[in-house]
């Protein structure tokens, strides 16, 4: 599967495919906005003064909960909004900076369904800079295995994230 | 397809960890309720700062098909617990994952920064739910030197439910307390 505007069912998905890149350009209002978004008041995420001098970075940098909603937004981009997140798992390994242009690539890892029926994607997502890795992601998300199958219904024993 | 194991009950301390700190290991702390209810503007403020076009946080006829009614995005679970930068009758800046804080304090470890996050969702939160949490010290290694200095590492869970007492989501964070090497 490759970029597209249709949403995927999981049998449109298999093992190798790669998901629309996302390239952005990040500014000082990026990682400030994104740490706001996220109620994150530390210095280290709107205070250049702090964050070079007291952590040792090069300038204020995007936050966790901020990446993970980047994260999110490109998986959704490819699901469509039937596509439920079950579980992210990401490592961050260097800071993305404001004029940093982050990308983000995602392929697919497996396809398969659970004991339950719900169809489940993963997929390594990468966001670099100048091809630099700055955070890896390993997302499971529930795509519709039928036309007619939504993974927003499933709840309590039902879904296995 | 398995979901990946569940290494969430495990605990682990390296044996150079005071006692003070190892018996926090595996014991729920910090039960707090959020400080607001979660909120439909909060939710656009989130989509809008990484320019999320998902109709179903933006759709309500989309929402009500696919959900039963607007929903948060996963992502937002923390956003819902990170106190007011300042409240009336606060006397100190409230922390939003306290336990690592107090490592901090603990190791006297003036820095700290997160490495990894596990997120794994479940009951979708929605507008006007009330959200609480509780928060669990899983690990924390022995001494450790990385290119920022010099600290530990440690991994706390976040554990939240709605006012259903329903499991919304868990989140699991490493983080790296240390104190920079002099140059």
């Amino acid at each position: 599967m490759s970029a597209g505007t249709a949403h995927p069912l999981l049998g449109d998905v298999h093992e190798g495919d790669t998901l629309p890149e996302l390239s952005y350009d990040v500014t000082a209002t990026t990682v400030v906005l994104g740490a706001l978004a996220a109620r994150d008041w530390r210095p280290m995420h709107h205070d250049h003064d702090f964050a070079v001098n007291r952590n040792g970075t090069k300038n204020i940098f995007l936050n966790t909960p901020n990446q993970a909603a980047w994260f999110e937004r490109f998986l959704t981009d490819w699901s469509g909004p039937e596509g439920r997140l079950g579980r992210m798992k990401f490592r961050m390994k260097g800071s993305v900076f404001p004029d940093d242009t982050m990308v983000l690539r995602g392929t697919v890892t497996s396809v398969g369904t659970d004991d339950t029926g719900c169809g489940w994607v993963e997929v390594l997502v990468s966001l670099t800079v100048d091809d630099d890795l700055k955070t890896d992601c390993t997302a499971r998300i529930a795509l519709p295995v039928s036309a007619g199958d939504n993974p927003w219904a499933r709840k309590g024993d039902q879904w296995k994230p | 397809m398995t979901p990946p194991p569940d290494t969430s009950g495990t605990t682990d301390a390296d044996p150079g960890v005071p006692a003070a700190i190892s018996d926090l290991i595996g014991k729920v702390q910090y039960e707090i309720a959020g400080e607001f209810p979660v909120e439909q503007g909060y939710i656009w403020t989130s989509c809008s700062s990484v320019e999320n076009g998902n109709p179903l946080f933006w759709d309500e006829a989309v929402a009500e098909e696919l959900t039963g009614g607007p929903i948060a995005p996963p992502t937002t679970l923390s956003v819902w617990f990170r106190p007011h930068h300042w409240a009336p009758g606060r006397t100190e800046q409230a922390l939003p994952l306290q336990v690592h804080f107090d490592l901090k304090a603990a190791f006297d470890l003036p820095e700290a920064v997160m490495t990894d996050n596990t997120i794994v969702f479940h009951e979708p939160v929605r507008p006007g739910d009330r959200l609480r949490t509780h928060q669990v010290l899983r690990s924390v290694s022995g001494p450790k030197t990385t290119k920022l200095g010099s600290g530990r590492f440690w991994v706390i869970d976040v554990e939240y439910f709605n006012q259903r007492d329903e499991l919304v989501g868990v989140e699991s964070y490493t983080g790296f307390g240390y104190r920079r090497d002099a140059a």
